[in-house]
């Protein structure tokens, strides 16, 4: 019941929130220099030609009549044509959709286990070298941006000890039996492990780049809210029962203790997101975010409308299963 | 014999004063010892202390405690944890914190048995049943899928109190069990603790400030101040004679609904100052053995 209003007052400000996004994004486009159909005419292109082609994409009416006709589209799923490639947005996007989607899942994955890992092992050995130390490596994971860490671990393992792949999604020479876009883990549930493989050492290094950050930011605040769970008063009447310190972390802490982190790793996996853009361009990775970039290079303004459109509807996606995470983690929240 | 015997316990903040002075209490087997005092005395000290759960900033700098023939501070920390767990049990102050919130009731019960103990799941839930029909929670099997936050205070310090005894401690230290609890439920949790007490014949060391509450539960009694025990006595001898000026001026402060006329008396200035005078002079004995044996060994 309480799960029930939860989604059915996310779904009422989703759409709000996507309007409002629709609009800025449709506006701030147009504001930008830059004239789709001239890029598309070779040099010698008349005023004729360009007054034609302009009529012929509706770019000569004006910019509210454009967003109307756009937006009564988009209600009804057509994202238009995208000027560069002439065939439908939707599709377009939808096709990109999985391998960024995969990635950032990927990246989340990696996140919350060198972090889990990192908080785990700092309160167990808190107040010695150790947790200095992990201290440390938090500090410095967490002040190097991704894409830097995106070029250092190119550099790492595949220019100096070369065990991954640096560049797309899955060797091109291979044969693919797949029908759906989601490779990594269609690739799993036929079982062909030896495409997986090379499509998870493709993955790797931007999703580790991309998970870097996020992992210390997820070890610091774990390992806070952990420790502050260790001197409540349960978990002190369980130390009496006789349970070993790491047993205590782990079945009378991290639970209580992970809930703080979950609201905090909902918002940062957004950012998360948004850094697949530039990561994915670093490692020519086919996904949603590359193709941003040339659609902006492109000036191909219902491409450019499609994309942000699609990643907003994944960031309120985000932040509601972050919701729906946290009921079902907190009992009382979920009984209430 | 005793079962529980603490012998010259001091404890210090690290680098700081000093917590609790040389402080010596015996339990025997299936006996109740208040240990009473104001609010810093130390008293909840000595059940951590006994108990393996001293906040970090805490060092035991001299003592022994034996509990069931063996000293504790002398074992190996794992061996001493499940030696605790074998035979100690705590009955906390604050239900509503001593639960833990993201757990069903059974599991808290019964975990020690299981993974401590080595009981099998169906023998420990069954056990766990008995347990809360003994304190009287109605349907038990409905509670040991509840949540702690469904459960009113007076139900949790019940459970609590079925948790401790669910291993057949041999003994129990009860922190102020009815502190945090509403003074009609007080009644009833005290006379439960007491009646399971008496059933299961545990030695208990029972934490409070309240005299009245040792009267009524005690055999016999310890009282604290400032880290120092300023008496020893069975319950009958304190309450007929107190042999201690500070405990007499504590006695005389309880107040009494015979005669809410009295009103409050609280101990007076003259008694606490040579109260303070004595541990005064014990600190600085110890200092100064400490320093010689400092010195002796630079």
């Amino acid at each position: 019941m309480q799960i029930l209003r939860i989604l059915l007052m996310r779904l009422t400000t989703t759409a709000i929130t996507l309007l409002g996004v629709a609009i800025i994004v449709f506006f701030v486009i147009r504001v930008v220099p830059g004239n789709p159909v001239a890029m598309m005419l070779p040099p010698g292109a008349t005023e004729d030609d360009i007054a034609r082609l302009n009529a012929l994409y509706g770019l000569d009416k004006s910019l509210v009549a454009q967003f109307g006709i756009w937006l009564s589209g988009v209600v009804q799923g057509d994202f238009g044509t995208s000027i560069t490639s002439r065939q439908p947005v939707l599709g377009l996007v939808l096709g990109r959709l999985p391998a960024t989607l995969e990635l950032s899942i990927m990246a989340l994955v990696i996140a919350c286990l060198l972090g889990g890992a990192a908080a785990l092992t700092g309160t167990r050995y808190r107040g010695t070298r150790t947790e200095a130390a992990i201290d440390v490596a938090d500090g410095v994971a967490l002040s190097v941006p991704d894409f830097l860490w995106g070029l250092v671990l190119i550099l790492l393992f595949g220019v100096l000890v070369p065990i991954f792949h640096i560049s797309g999604r899955v060797t091109p020479s291979l044969d693919l039996p797949f029908t759906t876009n989601f490779y990594l883990f269609e690739s799993l549930l036929r079982l062909r492990l030896d495409l997986w493989a090379d499509i998870v050492s493709h993955m790797f290094m931007p999703a580790l780049a991309l998970a870097i950050p996020l992992a210390a930011i997820i070890g610091q605040l774990l390992k806070q809210s952990l420790k502050e769970t260790m001197n409540l008063d349960y978990v002190t009447l369980a130390r009496t029962k006789g349970y070993g310190e790491t047993r205590v972390i782990l079945r009378e802490a991290l639970r209580n203790a992970a809930l703080p982190t979950l609201t905090l790793v909902g918002v940062q996996f957004t950012f998360l997101i948004g850094g697949t853009v530039i990561i994915e361009r670093l490692f020519s990775y086919e996904g949603l975010g590359n193709m941003a970039i040339d659609a902006v290079i492109n000036r191909d303004l219902p491409l450019i409308q499609g994309i942000v459109i699609l990643f907003a509807v994944i960031f309120t996606a985000v932040n509601l299963a972050v919701d729906l995470l946290y009921a079902v983690l907190n009992p009382r929240l979920r009984h209430a | 014999m005793s079962f529980l015997s603490v012998r010259n316990l001091t404890l210090r903040l690290k680098n700081g004063p000093r917590l609790l002075r040389r402080v010596s209490l015996d339990v025997a087997p299936g006996e109740v010892r208040g240990l009473v005092g104001e609010s810093g005395a130390g008293k909840s000290m000595i059940g951590k202390a006994i108990l393996g759960i001293l906040p970090g900033a805490v060092e035991i700098a001299e003592g022994e405690i034996w509990l069931d023939g063996t000293d504790l501070l002398s074992l190996p920390p794992t061996e001493r944890r499940r030696r605790i767990g074998a035979t100690a049990a705590l009955i906390p102050q604050d239900p509503l914190t001593a639960l833990n919130p993201s757990h069903r009731i059974g599991p808290q019960i019964t975990d020690r048995l299981v993974h401590i103990l080595g009981w099998s799941r169906t023998d420990a839930t069954a056990r766990a049943l008995d347990l809360l029909a003994e304190v009287h929670i109605p349907d038990p099997e409905r509670v040991m899928r509840n949540y702690p936050h469904e459960l009113s205070g007076g139900m949790r310090q019940r459970i609590l109190i079925a948790s401790a005894f669910a291993a057949e401690p041999k003994l129990i230290v009860a922190d102020e069990p009815t502190t945090a609890l509403d003074v009609t439920v007080q009644k009833q949790i005290l006379r439960l603790i007491a009646g399971m007490q008496a059933r299961h014949q545990t030695a208990l060391l029972f934490v409070t400030h309240d005299l009245g509450v040792v009267s009524k539960v005690c055999q016999r009694l310890t009282v604290l101040y400032s880290g120092m025990v300023v008496e020893d006595a069975s319950v009958t001898d304190f309450f007929a004679a107190p042999r201690h000026a500070y405990s007499a001026a504590l006695l005389a402060a309880t107040p009494k609904y015979t005669d809410p006329a009295a009103g409050l008396l609280p101990v007076p200035e003259t008694v606490t100052a040579s109260v303070r005078a004595e541990v005064e002079a014990f600190d600085r004995a110890m200092d100064s053995a400490i320093n010689e044996r400092g010195l002796a060994d630079g």
